[in-house]
């Protein structure tokens, strides 16, 4: 054990000392990527480590908030253990975030078949993505989709919620299977309903793989019976925080039941609705599982030239086609569809968080 | 069961009958009869795929909604089949979904809190940097590093179910220190220096006294992250090694994908038998489950 190690730590000594015997620095980059992979992680972690313990020691200037944040009795003895506390997570988290974020976004601007040989061709890729009609089609697809099962979950969840907080019999039954199918995964579902469906319209003589309506509503279906349990147990935390007094007052002044829902009860859920519509909204876009297992974007629709638009396919589909697909020379505009996805997701997330925020109510 | 019947279904057919004329009683007992038949709804799918896995694989399509009943009913034979289909066996796949989640989501739970509790500790610049990070990493969506992240995987050897947790606590960070740091501000500092002027260094100050007042956050966040984990698709599925290692959600994409004519009894055996184990886990921590998702939307 300890030989083996000796060896191996040897042996990383020679190439460090190899590496940086360098003539030039494409040379050294040449070097570098040669290397076995294993030892360049290994060197990254290692200067992330030494950059974070240097940026550990630098405090953030402004808030002078000392009560609230640690003192220094906490603080300094606990910073000397920055390895053993922060140090896994960030390593793990450049590893399986930073690290293929900026690659991808680097090699969205590229044209490459491997993550390792690349070619700079600025934004053209872009510009493929915008040509290619699949991926328009898929945008729409995938917006109509989301907005009409936002309103469509939101509505029947919030409708579910309020009778359940009305103290009728069973409620705690009915919560528990409205919340069941959440727990199943979204192959699984997918599987599970495409067989339903086909089994009804099987009796009149078509498919769910046949034509698109059916593939759009028979997923709306799908969504809303897996995502209204979720939404309902938010919502019904939601209700039950509202105070029963401000509900007593309301009876008091003559309001009716629905000026009290309206009025009262729907602003003081406010953060509740901003978190599901917000849940929903990126559910809505980001779906994959369940559309890949239900229809996996069939009927396929073959343009005049040549062009072939899955009619059922949504966006994160659609980029996951492009990447591993026949065609591995488009691997560079996938990227660069992956990254209008991000930006897309990310600014609907902002917009939405900012605009709902401004409507809650200060209790 | 039986109790539900009795109690709540029959009480409230009595209660609409008798109230009559007492319109709130009314309304109350008719919305129970109406929620009774809408969970019988819900529960159906369910019902149908259990029905289909005891039929011949002919008779899943043309009958999906019948009984399996005299020439349809396929005996255990779906689920022997089922056990071997598509060349690999059933629960080298449960056994490799069950190592990963058990995995994954213990290595989040651990490192997770104890970074959280370091950034709101500790606030430095780099803390700042961290939590940032975690939180942008919220709205970044799979298929932004899905190509580069496979790639990465395979060449860090971490395509194995022992070494693909590294991935998980990477990009399922976010969630969880963005959780943990929510509510470690809302520990007062003075319990810690307490136990730091007792004598306790930090590592000992968050074992034993930081960690068990996590423990509400901890479950909540570990039940996010076993929902996630346990029915994740493309990140296992772009990740392992394929020709090894399969989970259950692969396994059955599997079957689908590589053979032109499924054998539908057979998949609605293994469909089955991958939702028991969850629907007998969500019946036994039911309470933990429900109240964990209520906390983590609220904070989320």
């Amino acid at each position: 054990m300890i030989v083996t190690g000796a060896l191996a730590a040897a042996g990383w000594l020679s190439k460090l000392t190899d590496l940086f015997a360098f003539t030039s620095v494409t040379q050294s980059v040449k070097k570098l990527e040669k290397l076995d992979p294993w030892f360049n992680t290994v060197i990254a972690l290692i200067g992330i480590a030494l950059v974070c313990g240097v940026a550990d020691r630098t405090m953030p200037k402004g808030r002078g908030d000392k009560a609230a944040m640690g003192g220094s009795l906490i603080k300094t003895t606990t910073q000397k253990k920055f390895w053993l506390f922060l140090l896994p997570v960030v390593c793990a988290f450049s590893i399986g975030f930073i690290w293929p974020f900026a690659k991808g976004l680097f090699l969205s601007f590229c044209k490459f078949k491997t993550t390792s040989k690349f070619e700079w061709v600025g934004l053209s890729n872009y510009a493929k993505a915008f040509q290619d009609p699949s991926f328009v089609h898929a945008f729409w697809y995938t917006a109509l989709f989301t907005v009409v099962s936002l309103v469509l979950i939101n509505v029947i969840a919030f409708a579910v919620a309020y009778v359940l907080t009305q103290g009728i019999k069973g409620s705690n039954i009915f919560r528990t299977v409205f919340f069941m199918p959440n727990l199943i995964g979204g192959i699984v579902l997918g599987y599970t309903w495409s067989m339903i469906f086909d089994g009804i319209l099987s009796r009149f003589g078509t498919s769910i793989l046949l034509e698109t309506k059916y593939g759009f509503w028979g997923l709306i279906i799908l969504m809303c019976w897996q995502q209204i349990g979720y939404m309902m147990i938010i919502y019904i935390a939601g209700l039950q925080a509202v105070p029963e007094s401000l509900h007593e007052a309301a009876k008091i002044d003559g309001a009716s039941k629905w000026q009290t829902l309206w009025n009262v009860t729907i602003p003081n859920v406010m953060p509740s609705i901003t978190i599901c519509t917000f849940l929903s909204l990126t559910n809505g876009f980001k779906l994959f599982d369940q559309n890949l297992a239900l229809t996996a974007g069939q009927p396929f629709l073959q343009n005049a030239d040549g062009t072939v638009v899955k009619t059922t396919e949504m966006l994160a589909l659609n980029i996951y086609n492009t990447f591993y697909g026949q065609n591995s020379a488009a691997r560079g505009t996938a990227q660069a569809k992956a990254v209008l996805f991000f930006l897309l997701v990310a600014v609907i997330s902002l917009v939405q968080l900012s605009a709902t925020r401004k409507k809650e109510v200060q209790s | 069961m039986k109790y539900f019947i009795k109690n709540i279904v029959w009480d409230s057919v009595l209660s609409f009958f008798v109230n009559l004329k007492n319109p709130e009683k009314r309304t109350k007992a008719l919305l129970t009869i109406l929620l009774t038949i809408v969970c019988i709804l819900y529960v159906m799918p369910v019902v149908i795929v259990l029905i289909n896995s005891f039929k011949l694989n002919t008779f899943v399509k043309t009958d999906t909604f019948a009984l399996p009943t005299g020439e349809m009913y396929a005996g255990m034979g779906n689920f022997e089949t089922g056990m071997t289909f598509g060349n690999y066996p059933f629960w080298k796949s449960v056994l490799y979904s069950v190592t990963i989640t058990v995995l994954s989501t213990a290595a989040i739970l651990l490192f997770t809190s104890m970074a959280a509790w370091y950034i709101s500790r500790v606030d430095s610049l780099l803390c700042r940097v961290v939590y940032y990070g975690c939180v942008f990493s919220m709205v970044v969506p799979f298929q932004m590093v899905m190509f580069t992240l496979s790639k990465t995987a395979d060449t860090l050897r971490l395509n194995t179910p022992w070494t693909i947790p590294v991935i998980y606590v990477g990009f399922g960070a976010g969630l969880a220190v963005f959780m943990f740091v929510g509510f470690v501000k809302s520990i007062p500092l003075e319990i810690e220096e307490a136990a730091a002027i007792d004598g306790c260094g930090p590592v000992r100050t968050f074992f034993s006294v930081v960690l068990p007042m996590l423990k509400p956050t901890m479950i909540s966040v570990g039940i996010l992250e076993i929902m996630w984990v346990w029915n994740d698709y493309l990140l296992p599925y772009l990740s392992l090694d394929i020709t090894k290692y399969r989970t259950i959600p692969i396994h059955i994409q599997y079957l689908k994908g590589s053979y032109g004519t499924v054998d539908l009894g057979a998949m609605m055996a293994l469909i089955l038998m991958s939702i028991i184990p969850v629907i007998v886990f969500y019946l036994t921590c039911q309470k933990h489950i429900i109240k964990g998702v209520a906390a983590g939307a609220v904070k989320g």
